[in-house]
């Protein structure tokens, strides 16, 4: 994938398929490194299949018998001199507190890293497809943050207003758009 | 700067077209959007529709959602449309300016693009 927020929307859509109803992204630029991090209340995993997740050949999914999306993650931190780790609880082990939290680390400024891309496109998408979920998204740099929760949109939408309505989508949009303005302005 | 206040007008402009709005959907777009489609290039595919459908006007009628993989990754982006009582109808290696043209002679037309479809692509 050429652009780093199609990773990002990948990854996310992994927390989706969990089942999770509350995803954080975050993406932190701190000197040299960007870290990358999805922390969900989902399903979780037990450790034997965190052990599998950088192999390509695993999957549970039913469809194809290739999992592609860590091991393309991992392959991207890696080639930056950076890393990857997954910690997971499963949901059958840790019935009140079931999550998976990725972090992956990367050289920002490494010249195998690919450009950041669209970041505004992939958090509209999970929106769009997935509205009821709470995503938090958090975009820290040292020129300042970009940030939106949905459970503080839909404090002021209200329940029956969907966040996958165009009028809201268009107003996400035009929200993070000037919050990445105001900080590239620095 | 875009303010809450806004989001509040949106809201109270749309909490009465809330009714109308769960009253139907005949036609469902469908894309995929696992790890073949997004690399594929289907999250621009899925704006288009996105975009395309509320300017268009066909919202009341038109849903746009998502889904994972459907097992044939060498064609995607894909695309499936479904419509009562009518055939699903597949497309397939899907972009953005197909979309628009999917949107504009099926969607609105009512006539399905068969060089875009699957039995199309794969004979």
């Amino acid at each position: 994938m050429e652009e780093f927020s199609l990773y990002v929307l990948d990854i996310t859509m992994n927390s989706v398929r969990a089942g999770a109803d509350k995803i954080e992204i975050k993406l932190e630029e701190q000197g040299d490194t960007l870290t990358f991090t999805v922390t969900d209340n989902g399903c979780g995993m037990s450790p034997e299949t965190v052990k599998k997740l950088s192999d390509p050949f695993f999957t549970t999914r039913k469809t194809r018998s290739v999992g592609l999306g860590v091991p393309f993650l991992k392959m991207l931190a890696e080639q930056t001199e950076g890393s990857l780790t997954i910690e997971s609880k499963e949901e059958a082990t840790h019935p009140d507190d079931h999550g998976t939290k990725l972090t992956a680390v990367f050289g920002y400024h490494h010249i195998d890293f690919i450009p950041l891309g669209n970041m505004i496109d992939t958090v509209m998408t999970l929106i769009q497809g997935y509205p009821d979920i709470d995503f938090t998204y958090d975009h820290i740099t040292p020129r300042g943050t970009v940030h939106l929760s949905c459970e503080e949109l839909r404090a002021v939408l209200g329940e029956d207003i969907s966040l996958a309505s165009y009028e809201v989508l268009e107003w996400i949009r035009g929200y993070l758009t000037e919050g990445y303005e105001e900080i590239d302005q620095k | 700067m875009k303010s809450l206040e806004e989001l509040m007008a949106i809201r109270d402009k749309m909490q009465d077209k809330v009714a109308v709005r769960h009253a139907s959907d005949d036609i469902r777009v469908v894309v995929g959007m696992a790890t073949c489609g997004i690399a594929a290039g289907a999250r621009p595919v899925l704006n288009a529709f996105v975009e395309g459908v509320a300017n268009e006007g066909l919202a009341e009628r038109v849903t746009v959602t998502q889904t994972g993989c459907i097992g044939i990754c060498q064609y995607e982006p894909i695309v499936e449309v479904y419509e009562k009582d009518k055939e699903k109808v597949t497309y397939v290696k899907m972009t953005a300016e197909k979309a628009k043209e999917v949107i504009e002679r099926h969607l609105k037309g009512g006539k399905p693009i068969t060089e875009y479809t699957i039995g199309k692509v794969i004979s």
